[in-house]
C-alpha cells in the first residue's frame, strides 16, 4: 500500500506550495502542506472569503460502459445508477459483513461514465474493491487517481472567483453537481471538471485537471481569488473546517468495524435494491437491530478539547462508554467541539457526559450536529 | 530560525532565562511553530513546585496538545497572566512577551547552550 511507501508522494503542485512556505505533513503516503502560515487564518478565510487546497492526493477510480450504473449499485450501499447526468452523490463501500471500506463522491459525468472519488488512504483497496463488485457486470473499472490532480476553492467568495475563470454558467451549477468545462489560465484555457462540492461546510468548488495543467490552475485560482481575500489553505485547516460541519472523516468517525448505521447515515444505505448488494444482509441485520453506539456532537464546557481516542465516561457510572472520534478547539465556536461514539441512552442533545482528558475527567454537553452551518 | 545566544535550551523545546537564582522559561519558536497556532496554554499556578524534566503544563493548537516539561527544578512564582487571554503570543513573541513562568530555582540540570540546541535541531 502507498501507505507504506517510505519516500512520500508529493502532488504535481509541491514546488508551489514549497515557494508559498508550506509546512508539510505525511499524509496517507503523500507529502502535503499542513498549513502555509496560520491554520487560525486559513480556517477563518474560508470561513469568510475563500481558501485554495491541493487535493490532488485523493484517489480517482472511473466506470465506463453500459453496465457502469448497476455495477455501482452492486458495488456500493447507494443507488448510483439513479444519479443524475452532471450530478454527484455521497457514498459508500461497505465489506460484506456491513463495516465500512471507505466513503465516497460519485459523479456521473455520463450515461455510461461515473467517477468515484476515494480517500488517499483508501484508494489501493477501494479500486480492486470495486472491481470485484462490479465482476459480471459490462463495465470497465480503471484507478485514474495518476491522471488526475484536483484543486479545492471553498468559502463564500468561491462562486465569484470560479465565476471569473470559467465559461460555464456557475451560479446555475448547483450543489453536487459536475461539468466539463476551461478555467481561463495564464498560458491558455485549460480542460477542467468543475463540481460544487467540498468538506469545509462552506459553499465551494472542486476542480478536477490534469496533473500538468495543475500549477496553471492554482495560478489562475490564486490570481482571480486574491481581490477576494483567498489564501492558500492546508490540512490542518481543512480538518478543523470538516469537523465543525459534522462531516465524518475515515479512520476517525468512519472505519471498518463501523456501519453506516452506528454513524448517523444509514439514508445513505438503499437496502431494497433489487439485486442486492455488497455488505446488502449484513445491513439490513444492523438497522433492524439499531445501532448500539450512536455519533454525535459533544461541547465541551472547559477550555480543554477532547481528542480523538479519548474515552467518553458515562457520568451516572463512571464506566468508559464511548470514544472521542475527533476533536479540536472549534476558531469559529472559539470553544473546544468533539465528535464521538457514545451508546443510545447518553445520545440525546442536552446529555451531559464526561471525557477522560489526559488524566482528569471533564464535562461535556452532547449537541446536534453540525457544530455550524452556513447562512444560505 | 536563530535561537537567541543568552538563553539555555532543553531538549524538550524550552527556553530559560537564568538570572541569579530565578528562571524565566518559555517555549522556543521551533516548538511553537511545530505546534502551529496555539489557543489554549495550561500552566501551573504561582506557589506550586515544579520538578526539572517531569511535566507541568499544556499547550493546545487546534492541531494537537503538547506537554510542558519544567527545564528547572524550583517553586513558581511568577505565571504570565497573558497568554491565558492571547496564547497566540506564544507563537508571535515566544522568546519575549509569550514567556510562560518565572522559577525560583532550588536545582538544576545540565541544559544547552543556542549552539548545542541549534545542533539539535539540525539533527
Amino acid at each position: 500500500m502507498a501507505t507504506n511507501d517510505p519516500t512520500p508522494r508529493t502532488t504535481p503542485l509541491h514546488a508551489v506550495h514549497t515557494a508559498l512556505g508550506a509546512n508539510f505533513t505525511d499524509f496517507a503516503g503523500w507529502q502535503m502542506p499542513v498549513r502555509y502560515s496560520s491554520e487560525l487564518a486559513e480556517h477563518r478565510a474560508v470561513r469568510t472569503t475563500a481558501g485554495l487546497f491541493d487535493l490532488t492526493h485523493m484517489g480517482e477510480i472511473e466506470l465506463t460502459g453500459p453496465g457502469a450504473g448497476a455495477a455501482l449499485d452492486h458495488a456500493l450501499v447507494g443507488r448510483p445508477s439513479a444519479i443524475g447526468v452532471g450530478r454527484a452523490r455521497y457514498s459508500m463501500i461497505c465489506a460484506e459483513d456491513g463495516g465500512i471500506i471507505d466513503d465516497l463522491v460519485v459523479y456521473r459525468l455520463a450515461e455510461e461514465h461515473y467517477l468515484v472519488v476515494a480517500n488517499a488512504s483508501n484508494v489501493a483497496v477501494v479500486a480492486p474493491e470495486v472491481a470485484a463488485g462490479a465482476d459480471g457486470y459490462d463495465v470497465e473499472v480503471r484507478d485514474t487517481s495518476e491522471e488526475w490532480a484536483l484543486l479545492a476553492v471553498q468559502g463564500p467568495a468561491s462562486a465569484a472567483i470560479v465565476a471569473e475563470l470559467t465559461e460555464l454558467d456557475v451560479p446555475s451549477l448547483r450543489y453536487y453537481a459536475i461539468d466539463a468545462g476551461t478555467v481561463a489560465a495564464p498560458d491558455g484555457a485549460v480542460e477542467v471538471l468543475l463540481a460544487r462540492t467540498g468538506y469545509t461546510g462552506e459553499d465551494g468548488f472542486e476542480v478536477y485537471c490534469r496533473p500538468s495543467d495543475a500549477e496553471a490552475v492554482w495560478a489562475a485560482l490564486q490570481q482571480a481569488g486574491e481581490p477576494h481575500g483567498l489564501v492558500p489553505a492546508g490540512l490542518a485547516c481543512r480538518d478543523t473546517l470538516r469537523l465543525e460541519a459534522g462531516m465524518p472523516l475515515y479512520g476517525h468517525e468512519l472505519s471498518r468495524d463501523t456501519t453506516p448505521y452506528e454513524a448517523n447515515l444509514g439514508r445513505v444505505v438503499v437496502l431494497d435494491k433489487p439485486d442486492g448488494f455488497v455488505g446488502h444482509e449484513a445491513l439490513a441485520k444492523r438497522k433492524e437491530q439499531g445501532p448500539e453506539r450512536v455519533l454525535v456532537g459533544l461541547v465541551s464546557t472547559g477550555r480543554r478539547s477532547p481528542r480523538a481516542g479519548y474515552p467518553v465516561v458515562d457520568p451516572a457510572t463512571g464506566a468508559e462508554v464511548g470514544e472521542v472520534t475527533s476533536g479540536a478547539p472549534s476558531p469559529t465556536l472559539e470553544k473546544p467541539v468533539a465528535m464521538a461514539y457514545v451508546p443510545p441512552h447518553l445520545a440525546a442533545p442536552g446529555t451531559r457526559v464526561s471525557v477522560l482528558l489526559r488524566g482528569s475527567l471533564e464535562d461535556a454537553d452532547v449537541v446536534e450536529l453540525p457544530f455550524y452551518t452556513r447562512n444560505r | 530560525m536563530s535561537n537567541p545566544t543568552n538563553l539555555q535550551y532543553s531538549a524538550e523545546h524550552e527556553w530559560v532565562a537564568l538570572d541569579g537564582d530565578t528562571a524565566r522559561v518559555g517555549v522556543t519558536a521551533y516548538a511553537a511553530d511545530a505546534l502551529g497556532d496555539i489557543v489554549y496554554v495550561d500552566l501551573p499556578a504561582v506557589g506550586d513546585t515544579v520538578t526539572a524534566g517531569q511535566t507541568c503544563g499544556e499547550l493546545e493548537s487546534t492541531k494537537s496538545v503538547s506537554d510542558l516539561y519544567s527545564p528547572v527544578t524550583g517553586e513558581v512564582v511568577e505565571v504570565n497572566e497573558d497568554v491565558d487571554g492571547d496564547p497566540s503570543l506564544v507563537n508571535s513573541d515566544p522568546f519575549g512577551r509569550g514567556w510562560l513562568l518565572v522559577v525560583k530555582v532550588t536545582a538544576t540540570v545540565d541544559l544547552l547552550d543556542a549552539a548545542a540546541y541549534d545542533a539539535l535541531l539540525e539533527a
